[in-house]
C-alpha cells in the first residue's frame, strides 16, 4: 500500500474509494507474488539477562507450512510474538513480505494473521460482532465485511454459532473463533501459536486439514510441542531449544531421523538371546524385562521377517512386535546431547 | 479506524450493566442535589428581590449543579476508565490490536474517544435538569454555556488521566485505585497551602478543580483551557508511549 493511500473504512463508499481499495488490493497482490514472505535475520530477544530467543534466522516461502517445534519454554511463543509484531526483538530484523516489522509495522501487519496462545476474544461480543470488529480492524471495507466474515466462519466450522457470545463457547469453539479472526482478511502470512490446544481429536483433524489448505497459497507458521502435529500438517520443521534453532529441515528428513531403528519384541516363553543376536542386520539386543527384548538393527535391514521365522522354529510364542519410534525427546537428545526438560 | 475502536469501546460499556448503573446512580444523586438547590432558591427568592442586581437561577441552581456534577464525575471516573487498557491486557485481547495494522496512536485515541462519548452522554443527561428550569424561569446562556464548556473540558481531562493509569497495569482494580488517587490528589493538592507563597502558587495552579471554578462563575480564561488541554494531551502522549513500551520493554 503506497503511503499516500490512507484507507479509512468508515467513509461512505464512493466510486473513488472503491477504486482506491482495488488499487490497494492489486498492490497487496504484487507483494504476495514475491516469493519469500517471512524473513528473520539474527533475531534475539532478551528478558532481563535471559535470552528467550538467541540469534535465530530463517525464512518462509509462499506455499509452505513451517512447524516450530520445541518443548515448553523453548522460545516458541516469544518468536511468534516477534513475528506478529507484538514484541520487538532486542536485535535482528524481521521482514514480512518485504516490509520491516520495526520500520514499517503497518504494512507488515496488514499481510499477516495471528492466532496467539490465548485467542483474543471480547467476552461480551457475539461471534459475528467480534468477527465484524476484527474485519474492521484489518481495514476491510464495510460492504465486504459480511462476505469476509461468512467465509472465515465457513472455513473454521462456525456456521451455526454466529449469534452466540464468545464467552459461552467451549474452548474448542473459542479456538476456532481465534483462527477465524486470523484469516478473516485473507492474509498471505498466517501465524498460529499452538492452534490445536484444547481441541478434541476430530476438531484437531479439521484444523490440520484447514492448515494444509491454507498452506497451499500462503506461508503458514505454526508452533507446537507435539511431534505428530508437525508430521500431519507441515512441510518443513524447525526445532528450537533454549532459544536456539537446532534443526531446520524438511519433514521428510525429520521423518528419516525418527525412523525406527529398534524393535520391541515379547515372547510367551523365554527366548535364546544369543540366537536372536545372530540374525542378519541385528546390531545388539538388550533385555527390557522378562521375555521382552529390544533389538537394535541397521536402518536398511529390518529383521522382522527373520525373527518371526526364528520364533516359529524355536516355539518361543511371539506375541508382540513393535517398531520403536524415536520420540521428540530422542531427537532432542540426539541434537543437543543433553537430556531435555520433561515435555 | 479510531472510530471503529471508539465504537466498540462504547458498545462494550453498554453491554455490561456497569454503564447503566453509573448513569442511573449519578442521575439520582444529581437529582437530589438539584432539588436541594431549587429548594434553597425558592426559600430565599423573596429576599432576593430586595437586593440590587440579585443573583439569578443560573448562579444559584445551574452553576452549583454543574459543580456537583464535576465532583461526582471525578469520583466515578476510575470506575469507567479502569477497564480501558488494563482489562484488555488482562484478557489478552490487546494482542488483537497489536497485531492489526493500526498504530498505537490510533488505539489510544480510539479508546479515548470511546470513553469520552460515554462521559458526554452522562453530562448531556445531567444537563436535562438545569434545562428544565426553562419551564418556569430563564437562564443566563453565556454563564451556563461557559459552565458546560468547563465541565466538558474537566471531564475530558479526567478521562485522559484515567486512560493513562489504565495503560500502566493489567489489573482493572489497580487502575481504578490509581486513577482515584491521582485525581483526588490533584483535587486536594492546594488544601494545605491555599496558594500562599511562590511554591503555594504553583501547587494551587496544579489543582484540577481550581481551573474549573472560574468557568462556573462565567469567567472564560484561556489559561484555564490551556491547563486542561495540556494535561489531557500529556496523558494521551504518555499512554501512547506506554503502549509502545509494551513491545520493547520486558
Amino acid at each position: 500500500m503506497p503511503a499516500g493511500t490512507k484507507v479509512c473504512v468508515d467513509k461512505k463508499l464512493s466510486p473513488a474509494f472503491n477504486a482506491r481499495y482495488e488499487k490497494r488490493d492489486r498492490h497487496l497482490q504484487n507483494m504476495i507474488d514475491s516469493e519469500v514472505l517471512v524473513e528473520a535475520e539474527g533475531v534475539s530477544r532478551f528478558f532481563g539477562k535471559t535470552a528467550a530467543v538467541a540469534d535465530v534466522s530463517f525464512m518462509i516461502r509462499r506455499g509452505e507450512v513451517l512447524g516450530f517445534l520445541g518443548p515448553n519454554g523453548a522460545g516458541k511463543t516469544t518468536t511468534m510474538q516477534m513475528l506478529s509484531g507484538n514484541l520487538a526483538p532486542s536485535s535482528g530484523r524481521i521482514l514480512i513480505a518485504g516490509h520491516g516489522m520495526q520500520s514499517d509495522p503497518r504494512h507488515a501487519k496488514a499481510v499477516l494473521g495471528y492466532l496467539p496462545e490465548h485467542p483474543p476474544l471480547y467476552r461480551e461480543l457475539t461471534v459475528d460482532e467480534y468477527l465484524n470488529y476484527c474485519a474492521a480492524l484489518h481495514r476491510i471495507p464495510r460492504a465486504k465485511r459480511r462476505a469476509a466474515r461468512e467465509r472465515a466462519k465457513g472455513r473454521c466450522g462456525l456456521g451455526d454459532v454466529g449469534g452466540r457470545l464468545t464467552a459461552n463457547l467451549s474452548k474448542g469453539y473459542q479456538q476456532r473463533v481465534g483462527l477465524a479472526q486470523a484469516i478473516i482478511h485473507e492474509p498471505p502470512v498466517v501465524i498460529l501459536d499452538e492452534p490445536t490446544v484444547g481441541l478434541d481429536p476430530i476438531q484437531i483433524r479439521e484444523i490440520r486439514l484447514l492448515i494444509r489448505e491454507l498452506g497451499q497459497d500462503r506461508a503458514v507458521i505454526l508452533s507446537t510441542h507435539i511431534l505428530p502435529e508437525v508430521q500431519a500438517s507441515c512441510d518443513r520443521v524447525q526445532i528450537i531449544h533454549k532459544g536456539h534453532l537446532i534443526l531446520n529441515e524438511t519433514i521428510n528428513d525429520l521423518m528419516h531421523r525418527v525412523q525406527s531403528q529398534a524393535l520391541i519384541v515379547a515372547f510367551r516363553r523365554d527366548p535364546d538371546v544369543a540366537l536372536v543376536q545372530s540374525l542378519a542386520g541385528v546390531q545388539s539386543v538388550t533385555v527390557v524385562e522378562d521375555k521382552r527384548l529390544r533389538l537394535f538393527h541397521e536402518p536398511e535391514s529390518d529383521p522382522t521377517d527373520a525373527l518371526v521365522r526364528l520364533s516359529m522354529e524355536q516355539d518361543w510364542g511371539l506375541c508382540e512386535i513393535n517398531p520403536e519410534h524415536s520420540s521428540l525427546e530422542n531427537i532432542f537428545v540426539e541434537l543437543t546431547g543433553e537430556q531435555p526438560e520433561p515435555l | 479506524m479510531i472510530r471503529t475502536i471508539a465504537w466498540r469501546e462504547l458498545r462494550s460499556l453498554f453491554l455490561s450493566p456497569l454503564a447503566f448503573v453509573i448513569l442511573g446512580i449519578s442521575q439520582i444523586i444529581l437529582a437530589r442535589l438539584f432539588l436541594g438547590h431549587v429548594n434553597l432558591f425558592l426559600m430565599i427568592q423573596t429576599r432576593l428581590v430586595s437586593i440590587p442586581n440579585p443573583p439569578g437561577l443560573t448562579t444559584l441552581v445551574a452553576a452549583p449543579l454543574l459543580g456537583n456534577a464535576g465532583v461526582l464525575l471525578l469520583l466515578i471516573t476510575p470506575l469507567i476508565t479502569m477497564r480501558l487498557i488494563a482489562d484488555e491486557r488482562h484478557n489478552k485481547t490487546l494482542t488483537l490490536l497489536y497485531s492489526a495494522p493500526i498504530s498505537m496512536t490510533e488505539i489510544v485515541l480510539g479508546k479515548y474517544l470511546g470513553i469520552l462519548s460515554f462521559f458526554f452522554i452522562l453530562v448531556a443527561l445531567s444537563l436535562a435538569m438545569p434545562l428544565s428550569l426553562l419551564m418556569g424561569g430563564q437562564l443566563d446562556w453565556g454563564m451556563f454555556g461557559c459552565g458546560v464548556l468547563g465541565l466538558l473540558l474537566f471531564t475530558s481531562t479526567l478521562a485522559a488521566v484515567g486512560l493513562l493509569v489504565s495503560t500502566l497495569t493489567k489489573y482493572p482494580a489497580v487502575a481504578a485505585m490509581g486513577t482515584f488517587g491521582v485525581l483526588f490528589l490533584l483535587w486536594v493538592i492546594d488544601y494545605a497551602g491555599h496558594g500562599r507563597g511562590p511554591g503555594g502558587l504553583i501547587v494551587a495552579y496544579l489543582s484540577i478543580v481550581n481551573h474549573f471554578e472560574p468557568f462556573l462563575r462565567g469567567f472564560f480564561n484561556t489559561s484555564n483551557v490551556v491547563y486542561y488541554v495540556v494535561l489531557s494531551i500529556t496523558c494521551l502522549v504518555l499512554s501512547i508511549r506506554r503502549l509502545d513500551a509494551d513491545r520493547v520493554g520486558t
